[in-house]
């Protein structure tokens, strides 16, 4: 029995379900060792029963804790589908602000139609089995991901920076470019894409396992951001977590 | 005298979360909305407070299959706001940037998204063993268009080198030699698949509409112009409020907006309807194959429109390359120097005109920001297709009705997400 898999989408741009579309020929590949049981985007008709749930998007609403609370118990496998379910990622900007103010600036007098909760990833509200990084997630990490977890296999997520994938590709630092950069504290996998065409890296993949932020913090205010500055680059991705605060 | 009750929630292949609801009494319709529920992100407020230069990395992540012109509008309200203009070389790369973006999502939403109602299926997944060589030439095409954008902006989702006057990184002269070399060679593949979409039947339906879109002396316009309405009348796009005004329903997290009549459409077949005579020459065989003729007031032609606009995206982006070969591609000073000020850009995006209205203190902090967004803009007209279009359907068996009611929204080729941003 090939496992039954589902696809669903919180606050979002839907951008990593379409990575999925983006895979091109090999999406061919991953619906062999799957079934797709749900999948609003691109599939009319969808069932209950499933074993692997991808979820993209962020909670953002009261609304949808229940929502993700049956996906959670329906499901063997949760697995948050890129950088605003892993982390929270760039909604959680409005959580630095004042919610009723946030509202008013884009609803006026009608804010009280569309209440809204302070951003927060999946794993804030249930438990999440596992995470695909990235805003959006790549292409072939999203595929091998699926594949380990059909497989039952451990999914291969790197836990070193993308200095490392940086360096191997030769590109020039970006300090030494007088810019600032995440890459020293934010895990690979990404092939060091942003750096490599000519940005810094701005952390959507989430923070190394037991990293020294601190450290970092005090590189960047070396490289002449202020605190607030420096913070903001924080808050981008990962605002939901400690290292954003301050 | 019929009675119908519908409730679809939510309606599926499209890009989120809308809802259709109906109900019929004794043949008299009674209600009908459509509905988007859609999770507020609240950009506008977001992004209040951050760099310049962070607003086109920031906003494009409103749209997953529009970024890249999301980040191209950011782009030209932030340079609009600071008083900067960039080079023929910047427009001449970002232009060929929005045709990748246009190919991609049209292709996708014509091939994955419309075909597998036109042929009685429930997604592309059964088609790819029932009509496989179809289905790769879909692949193909999207393929070509997502490595485009690869190649120009780094990444087909959230492109990463579009900056504040310039690139951060350029492409070769190399790349682009075979770029061009792919474009060519995906020609035969158009023209197979206009052959395909032939052999499709869509329904007709007409309702008399306003449709604006970007105009351009020099070019069918994408990247910049004046709104154009088929009513006649043109507004530059720095007074966009005063064309495009939005309103706010309760059912709808996303804005609406009306122009002159209580509803306008814009995208594919507005940008056809007001600038046909501007496309490139295989795009004009294209339209003619396919019958679609301006003024065309069936939105079900959207779909069809998007392969007319896929065929003037391949043609004119050889042509914006060869521009740029001819020219040679040179490393740029993307300096800038920041006064405050606010600015407007606008651009056609493949759902529709795009506009991102910025302020910018004199510091390059960001103060104001207003986006208004093409699926916004349709939701009305939407709504108003739903009540013209079900008198005419009433005949037939419910589930038809519920289906042709999701095609009709379908054919917009909505992105729900982006409108509610």
């Amino acid at each position: 029995m090939k496992p039954k898999v589902a696809i669903f989408d919180f606050g979002c741009c839907e951008g990593c379900q379409l990575q999925i579309v983006n895979l091109e020929e090999d999406i061919l590949g991953v619906l062999g060792l799957v079934d797709v049981v749900a999948w609003r985007e691109a599939v009319t008709g969808a069932s209950d029963d499933y074993d692997i749930a991808l979820v993209e998007g962020s909670i953002t609403m009261e609304s949808e804790i229940p929502r993700l609370q049956a996906i959670r118990e329906r499901a063997k496998v949760l697995v948050a589908l890129g950088a605003c379910a892993h982390l929270g990622g760039i909604n959680c900007l409005k959580n630095y602000m004042d919610q009723k103010e946030v509202g008013r600036y884009v609803y006026g007098s009608k804010a009280k139609w569309f209440p809204s909760i302070q951003a927060r990833p999946l794993s804030a509200v249930v438990p999440v089995d596992l995470a695909i990084p990235g805003c959006p997630v790549d292409r072939q990490e999203l595929a091998e991901v699926i594949k380990a977890v059909a497989l039952g296999k451990k999914p291969p997520i790197p836990n070193y920076a993308v200095c490392v994938e940086c360096q191997r590709k030769e590109n020039v630092c970006v300090f030494d470019k007088g810019m600032t950069c995440l890459g020293p504290v934010t895990r690979a996998g990404c092939d060091a894409i942003c750096p490599t065409y000519g940005d810094g890296c701005i952390g959507c993949r989430g923070l190394l396992d037991d990293v020294n932020t601190q450290s970092h913090k005090q590189v960047l205010q070396d490289h002449g951001l202020t605190v607030e500055q420096m913070l903001a680059n924080f808050r981008l991705f990962d605002g939901y977590f400690d290292v954003a605060k301050a | 005298m019929k009675d119908l009750h519908l409730d679809i929630h939510y309606v599926t292949r499209l890009e989120g979360h809308g809802n259709i609801v109906v109900n019929v009494k004794d043949g008299k319709l009674e209600e009908y909305r459509w509905e988007v529920p859609e999770a507020p992100r609240f950009f506008e407020a977001m992004v209040r407070g951050r760099r310049y230069d962070e607003a086109p990395h920031i906003t494009s992540r409103i749209c997953g299959i529009c970024s890249i012109g999301h980040t191209l509008a950011a782009v030209q309200g932030i340079e609009a706001a600071i008083g900067v203009r960039p080079s023929e070389q910047t427009l001449l790369l970002r232009k060929l940037a929005l045709h990748g973006e246009t190919l991609q999502s049209h292709i996708l939403h014509v091939g994955y998204l419309v075909v597998p109602d036109l042929l009685g299926v429930n997604s592309v997944i059964p088609l790819a063993s029932t009509h496989t060589e179809a289905v790769l030439l879909i692949v193909r095409l999207h393929r070509l268009a997502n490595e485009m954008s690869d190649l120009v902006c780094g990444r087909t989702t959230h492109p990463i080198n579009i900056g504040i006057n310039g690139w951060t990184r350029l492409p070769t002269v190399k790349e682009l030699q075979g770029l061009r070399q792919r474009l060519v060679d995906a020609i035969p593949d158009l023209k197979t698949l206009v052959s395909v979409v032939q052999t499709l039947q869509l329904p007709a339906f007409e309702r008399e509409t306003e449709y604006l879109a970007l105009k351009h002396p020099d070019e069918y316009a994408f990247y910049e112009g004046d709104i154009a309405s088929t009513d006649g009348d043109v507004t530059p796009v720095s007074q966009y409020k005063s064309k495009v005004k939005e309103f706010i329903i309760p059912y709808s997290t996303s804005k609406r907006a009306r122009g002159n009549r209580h509803s306008l459409a814009v995208g594919a077949l507005a940008r056809f309807n007001n600038n046909y005579a501007q496309l490139s020459p295989l795009a004009q065989q294209v339209a003619a194959a396919l019958g679609l003729k301006a003024v065309c007031c069936n939105p079900f032609m959207n779909n069809v429109a998007q392969v007319v606009e896929s065929a003037h995206a391949v043609e004119d982006s050889i042509h914006l390359i060869d521009k740029l070969l001819s020219r040679g591609i040179k490393e740029e000073d993307r300096r800038v120097e920041v006064q405050a000020g606010s600015g407007v850009g606008g651009v056609e995006v493949p759902r529709g005109t795009l506009y991102h209205e910025y302020t910018v203190d004199d510091q390059g902090i960001i103060t104001g920001c207003n986006l208004i967004i093409p699926t916004g803009q349709n939701h009305q007209n939407i709504e108003d297709d739903m009540a013209a279009y079900l008198p005419q359907l009433l005949d037939r068996p419910d589930e038809e009705i519920a289906l042709k009611l999701q095609m009709l929204v379908r054919s917009y080729d909505p992105c729900i997400s982006c409108s509610t941003h």
